[in-house]
């Protein structure tokens, strides 16, 4: 079938101003939308900027707006477009480098503010810490997490509230914090307990909506503030926290 | 209004600068990660890497990492070294494999307190599962062998390291490509790099260099990897004078989704997933008859192609069906999700009811630099280390896979071996020499870069790379022989020719992917060069080399490495003997 993509550029550089390219192709159905931006790249314009590394949906590099939803080019087949135009945009709500290249560095920092590490206070054990199945399963759909940051370039909330930490960040602080071995809860909560945390999230779902792992981020979203909520109301008081109800340690 | 406000009026927002750092990695996936976790402890560390950490090519990991835990059933280190040396054909080094099983349950445990989200069994342990090749008591029957987390092993694993230098403050050079190396003295000093963002070259003084830039397998037309595997690590060594070992030895997996190569884990076989060919039989009974599907990959994909040679191929097509459809959709949700998930978008095939076509994909490189097991980079191939130069993972040759490796011993040869080199870096850094003084003036860029930015000639990039996948697809892939490696030689020594006239936009501004490219094609030209040459020189079939004018294994003259050497216009070969400790040479069946 005959494929057009329409391409956002732009080279900061040397424009003030972006356009939009129109690339034409015969494409076979279940071609990537990736494929057809290397057939860009490699057979009319060698000059087109996007990233990408693993080619099916696991390293999280390409990451776009794809007719105007933020998904994977490397996930979206040329089949689910049969109107044959497709139109190729950068991830909203961040600085472009070129193209369709973004800057991700802010979306890394918000990362970077969760503490995503395993934190516990005592020494290691000898052997492994244990975890029961159903501990494990808790947090099973948010380690399909990759980054891709499409879910927090779709969320309505960042452009009204430039500090709010987003879908994939908090995302990654329920995984820590719903990690039967870690003992920070107390700490982790601290840092989710405000609005440019946790509250931030008015729950409008269009992360779960766009999500190219299927990762239902709302539900998890929803599970830290009952988390929140309820130590606040063990803590006996409304306003803040001073309980610490994780690290409950091995089943 | 077009919807993005924001953009950066100037990319220049890096400055140029010429860096210093104690430890210098090369590459960021699960090696380089592992091995800068290990240094931060005690130094200050720098990782470089094409792409963000997070996306490199071990995050594509799926199937499971082996350790002889004996979580689920009776399991020992000694069985393990024995499957893993059966596995390479007898080519592995003994030694090296001994240290790499004794290690494993410690190496394991270590990534679990990490934070790796390990699956777990009723008892709590970390979960285990069959994988190709690992069987209990020397052979009897498979063994569950592979810790893993669902079907997503490698991706968590390389989050938790990442995670971990964050914690330990590790610096990083996202989107920075490796140009060359520096030497001072026979010594390795740093390393010259192409800052991808800014279309800038950066130098960086180190005191002991790892090279982690993982393997080639975007040589070949159908691969399981990423674009980045293009052998930039092996090149650059290479044309320093050092040779590389084994490199006839590329493995490829039986399972590739068809069509694309996108690889669907033997996590699926090690589940109770079956092959079948177009007649609907389950195969492997022919060719492997004790362990059937979980025979190692070099056997399957063998088999998979004689099946369609024979005209067994599904509908008279060139491929095989991997029949899941046993396994009912709650198993395959809790431990094949990605498995199912890629057959769905890519292969329009719902797991739990169809089966799933497959064809062998280009997968694994078993060969690269020689080191010790400490990852010295060894000079001459044989004992010499180059004084600075470490390597680990896929792109060294510690020899612990010999002519096949087995499923989930490459995660295991990561981290031991990335932990091993980073102790010994952290030695060679303290008697090092002082790095140069902080104003060198503006340092020249590396002339390869520059050259490229000026070519002009009639030649693409495209052009060329597809011809050299296509030339390795047909002439040196599962089957070989002299007559195609041959033709294969010569097609490469063209192509090499082709290069000379390649000509560019002359961009060189930001996230400039045709000089990139460029560069990238420039190493897998050399290093597929050395793969066609070291194949011809072995006469004989072995592991993932099979050679049809040779078909059987030829002890009295090949139970030996190969080492191949390239002074930027003609190839050397040179031999060195395999350590053979425990194990001596038998004939592998199944
Ligand atoms: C789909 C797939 C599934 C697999 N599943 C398993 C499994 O289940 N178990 C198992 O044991 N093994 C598995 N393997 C094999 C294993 O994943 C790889 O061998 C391993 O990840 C290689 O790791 P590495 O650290 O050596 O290199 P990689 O992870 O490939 O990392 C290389 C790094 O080097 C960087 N780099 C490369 N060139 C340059 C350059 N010029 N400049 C700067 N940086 C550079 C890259 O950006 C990257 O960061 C699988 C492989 C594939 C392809
Ligand atoms: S290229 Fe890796 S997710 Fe698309």
């Amino acid at each position: 079938m005959l494929v057009t993509l329409r391409v956002f550029r732009l080279d900061p550089t040397r424009e003030s101003e972006p356009h939009y390219d129109e690339f034409s192709m015969e494409a076979k159905p279940w071609e990537r939308i990736l494929d057809c931006l290397n057939r860009v790249r490699w057979e009319q314009d060698p000059s087109l900027a996007f990233r990408s590394s693993c080619g099916h949906g696991i390293c999280g590099s390409d990451g776009m707006l794809i007719n105007g939803v933020c998904g994977l080019a490397c996930q979206r087949l040329v089949k689910e477009y049969p109107e044959g135009l497709i139109t190729l945009e950068p991830l909203p709500n961040f600085q472009v480098i070129r193209d369709l290249v973004v800057d991700l560095d802010p979306f890394y920092q918000k990362y970077e503010k969760v503490k995503p590490y395993l934190i516990t206070g005592e020494q290691a054990p000898e052997r492994e810490r244990l975890q029961s199945p159903s501990e494990r399963e808790v947090y099973d759909e948010a380690i399909r997490c990759i980054l891709c940051a499409c879910c927090t370039a779709a969320c309505p909330i960042t452009p009204k509230q430039s500090e709010f930490l987003g879908p994939a960040a908090l995302l990654r602080a329920f995984r820590y914090l719903f990690d039967s071995r870690d003992q920070a809860s107390r700490e982790r909560m601290e840092i989710l307990d405000r609005e440019q945390g946790i509250w931030g999230c008015k729950g409008h779902g269009l992360c779960t909506r766009v999500c190219p792992k299927e990762i239902d981020v709302r539900k998890w979203l929803g599970r830290t503030k009952k988390r929140l909520h309820d130590a606040r109301i063990a803590a006996g008081s409304q306003q803040e926290l001073s309980t610490d109800t994780g690290g409950q340690g091995p089943a | 209004m077009l919807g993005w406000p924001y953009w950066k009026k100037n990319s220049s927002w890096r400055i140029a600068l010429e860096k210093f750092h104690d430890a210098l990695i090369i590459g960021s996936g699960m090696a380089g990660l592992r091995a800068a976790v290990e240094l931060a402890q005690e130094t200050s560390v720098a990782v470089v890497s094409k792409v963000f950490p997070t996306r490199s090519h071990s995050g594509a990991a799926q199937g499971g990492i082996t350790a002889a835990l004996g979580n689920e059933e009776e399991d020992h280190w000694e069985w393990h070294m024995f499957d893993t040396v059966k596995g390479s054909d007898y080519l592995a080094d003994q030694d090296a494999v001994e240290i790499m099983v004794r290690d494993a349950p410690r190496a394991i445990l270590e990534l679990e307190h990490m934070g790796v989200p390990f699956s777990r069994n009723h008892r709590g342990l970390i979960a285990q599962r069959a994988f190709g090749g690992h069987t209990r008591d020397f052979g009897k029957a498979p063994v569950k062998r592979a810790c893993y987390a669902s079907d997503r092993t490698g991706r968590v694993i390389v989050d938790t390291l990442y995670e971990q230098c964050l914690k330990m403050g590790v610096v990083f050079y996202p989107e920075f490509l490796l140009l060359d190396l520096i030497f001072q003295k026979q010594r390795c000093v740093g390393a010259w790099l192409l800052d991808i963002s800014r279309g800038e070259a950066l130098r960086v003084w180190a005191k002991s260099v790892l090279i982690a830039t993982g393997g080639a397998g975007r040589l070949f037309r159908t691969t399981s990897n990423c674009f980045g595997n293009t052998g930039d690590g092996l090149a650059v060594v290479l044309c320093h004078g050092i040779p590389l070992q084994d490199m006839e030895f590329v493995q490829f997996h039986p399972t590739g989704l068809r069509g694309v190569g996108i690889l669907l884990s033997e996590a699926a076989r090690g589940e109770g997933g079956v092959l079948r060919n177009g007649l609907g039989e389950r195969f492997m009974a022919r060719y492997a008859p004790q362990i059937l599907d979980l025979a190692p990959r070099d056997i399957v994909s063998r088999a998979i192609l004689k099946e369609i040679r024979e005209g067994r191929g599904v509908e008279g097509q060139p491929y095989v069906h991997l029949d899941l459809t046993g396994l009912g959709e709650k198993r395959i949700k809790e431990r094949l999700w990605e498995v199912a998930s890629f057959a769905r978008i890519y292969g329009g095939v719902d797991a739990s009811l169809e089966p799933i076509p497959v064809e062998p994909t280009c997968h694994y490189f078993m060969g690269g630099i020689p080191t010790d097991p400490d990852g010295r980079v060894l000079g001459d191939g044989k004992q010499s280390p180059v004084q600075g130069l470490f390597a680990a993972g896929e792109c060294a040759c510690v020899s612990v896979h010999g002519a096949n490796r087995l499923g989930c011993n490459s995660l295991l040869d990561l981290v031991v071996f990335g932990r091993r080199a980073a102790k010994a870096m952290a030695e060679c850094i303290k008697e090092a020499p002082d790095l140069p003084p902080q104003d060198m003036g503006e340092p020249h860029k590396p002339e390869r870069l520059q050259k490229l930015l000026q070519a002009r000639g009639p030649e693409t990039v495209p052009g060329i790379r597809q011809d050299l996948q296509g030339l390795l697809m047909d002439h040196c892939s599962v089957f070989r022989d002299e007559k195609g490696l041959l033709a294969a030689l010569e097609g490469v020594l063209e192509l090499q020719q082709r290069f000379t006239r390649l000509g560019l936009g002359g961009g060189g501004r930001s996230f400039d992917l045709e000089v990139v490219e460029a560069l990238e094609l420039e190493h897998m030209l050399v290093v597929a060069r050395v793969v066609v040459e070291s194949a011809l020189c072995r006469k004989e079939s072995r592991g993932a080399h099979f050679r049809e004018d040779h078909p059987q294994r030829n002890d009295a003259l090949f139970l030996k490495h190969t080492l191949v050497f390239y002074d930027g216009q003609e190839v050397r070969i040179d031999w060195k003997p395999v350590k053979i400790t425990r194990f001596p040479p038998k004939e592998r069946t199944y």
